[in-house]
């Protein structure tokens, strides 16, 4: 289908920066509290330590962007401002469309509640109605094939079995947007290829990808583009083997 | 991609339904603390019940008291008090008890604490019935100023969202709030009117009595059930004013510090 103009990017940053206070010393944390008070929070207190700096990069729709860089360099403050649970000090983030995550996987659950409840408790803080919601379930359950475990309460699942339900409600929620920390540590064998098939569907179907991982050889299989970060400043954007390329020979020497 | 009004034109940070959300969050709280209680619900009878008789046995037995029915009226203290202290202290810790859900996904944060106090309020539901049997049994009869109740204890109930708006961003900031919360709750066993009555205090400080708002919704309360009568004008509008200042107050500083309240996790 023709488009009139440019489809506008389903995730914008602009000039992004993000700050936190070095250190919790008690003065400076009531400092930040009077700060704040006053209305003024996005000063940092004294002695910021900047994750971030003045970080600019869009994503279209349908497009995947993967994040690389050292342990450090500030992806997974990217990805906490990108799924908005962080505000930048300064900058814009834009995100178009509904958004999913996998995070640290697992995080968002209550040990004591049930996959079923969880799995409802956790859409409908994502933003999805009871409607979406009832609608997605089959297939929720049919990809993390946990089955009738999901009747029990989470705090009696293997850490494997958490990332399973963790990621099918991420990805079979139907997102626009979907936001990949390491996805590579999820479960077993069978059901990492399982999730690099559904990644690939997700991308087929025009979803918008954002993904930070230290796995090359993934990157170069799912991303179109890649971003590469180091001391919380763009070191490198453009085409994923480019990027991977130059990451490599600098990792090397 | 769905047409946009403008080229600025973004989805907003959230876009889910509050009511739902609210709704799981409270089920949520709701299930986590009752599915591993052998006695569940009964908890929360249990607890005025003990408060009940324990007060009546001290202040029949061991300091008498010339008070009629006074089970019925130290449970129409203990009932409001027991909500707020148990509130306050649970809706303080909310924020950081879901650091895993606020570090996940964008909900706006107001909604946690709302919900832990809107899931202590079925307590309260079973301990209004607790009292009403009570009531009944001591031969009180319903009247018509019993249809003031709502709109007194849903100011209360805003009174209490207000403050637990307050402390709950304070604690991401300041961990000791915490214990700030209880030894304020122990004050305030004290300076509201649960064993006493209203009319036992001071004219000098009547005036601060009623403005607090438990202390004002406790006589408020005790005017309709035992005394047949609607609480004094100037008693609910004091109730009204205060509870909704503190609520303007508690939200004011919840939008300023909610800003980071990811960062300080």
């Amino acid at each position: 289908m023709p488009q009139p103009y440019a489809p506008q990017p389903a995730i914008e940053f602009r000039g992004v920066t993000k700050s936190f206070s070095h250190g919790s010393g008690r003065r400076l944390l009531m400092l930040q509290l009077f700060r704040q008070l006053a209305g003024h929070w996005k000063q940092s207190a004294e002695n910021p330590f900047y994750a971030l700096r003045d970080i600019s990069f869009s994503i279209d729709p349908g497009e995947s962007l993967a994040l690389i860089g050292h342990n450090g360099a500030g992806k997974s403050t990217l990805l906490s401002l990108a799924t908005r649970v962080a505000e930048p000090d300064e900058g814009e983030v834009i995100v178009r469309g509904r958004l999913s995550s996998v995070l640290d996987l697992g995080a968002g659950f209550h040990p004591d509640l049930t996959g079923y409840e969880n799995l409802t408790l956790n859409a409908s803080l994502i933003g999805f109605s009871r409607e979406q919601i009832a609608a997605c379930t089959p297939a929720v359950i049919e990809f993390c094939g946990l089955g009738k475990f999901l009747e029990d309460p989470i705090r009696t699942y293997s850490s494997g079995m958490v990332m399973r339900l963790a990621f099918a409600i991420a990805v079979e929620l139907d997102p626009d947007v979907i936001v990949i920390d390491e996805m590579i540590a999820v479960g077993d064998d069978e059901f990492q290829q399982k999730c690099l098939l559904r990644i690939r569907g997700l991308r087929e179907r025009g979803k918008t990808i954002l993904l930070a991982s230290h796995n090359l050889p993934t990157i170069l299989e799912f991303c179109d583009h890649a971003l590469w970060l180091d001391h919380g400043k763009v070191k490198m954007q453009g085409q994923a083997h480019q990027v991977v390329k130059a990451y490599k020979s600098r990792a090397s020497m | 991609m769905q047409s946009h009004l403008s080229p600025e034109a973004a989805a907003p940070r959230w876009q889910g339904e509050y009511r739902f959300a609210l709704q799981q969050l409270v089920l949520k709280d709701f299930r986590s603390r009752y599915r591993n209680m052998s006695l569940g619900i009964f908890w929360s009878l249990l607890n005025p019940l003990i408060m009940m008789a324990l007060l009546t046995f001290v202040f029949t037995q061991v300091f008498p008291t010339a008070r009629a029915a006074f089970p019925v009226f130290v449970l129409c203290g203990i009932i409001p008090y027991n909500f707020f202290a148990l509130a306050w202290s649970t809706g303080t810790a909310s924020l950081l008890d879901n650091t895993g859900l606020i570090k996940k996904v964008p909900v706006p944060r107001e909604i946690i604490p709302v919900a832990s106090v809107l899931s202590n309020c079925l307590h309260v539901f079973i301990q209004f019935g607790l009292l009403v049997g009570f009531l009944l049994a001591y031969g009180f009869t319903i009247n018509r100023y019993w249809l003031l109740l709502p709109i007194i204890w849903g100011f209360y109930v805003l009174f209490i969202i207000g403050m637990v708006l307050a402390t709950s961003v304070l604690n991401i900031y300041v961990r000791d709030m915490r214990y700030v919360v209880e030894s304020m709750n122990t004050v305030l066993f004290w300076l509201v009117p649960i064993f006493y009555g209203g009319e036992m205090i001071k004219p000098e400080y009547v005036e601060i009595y009623s403005l607090n708002p438990i202390a004002a919704l406790v006589q408020a309360t005790r005017n309709i059930l035992m005394e047949g009568r609607a609480p004094a004008f100037s008693l609910i509008l004091k109730l009204s004013l205060s509870s909704l200042t503190v609520l303007v107050v508690g939200w004011t500083m919840f939008q300023r510090l909610k800003h980071r309240v990811y960062d300080y996790l």
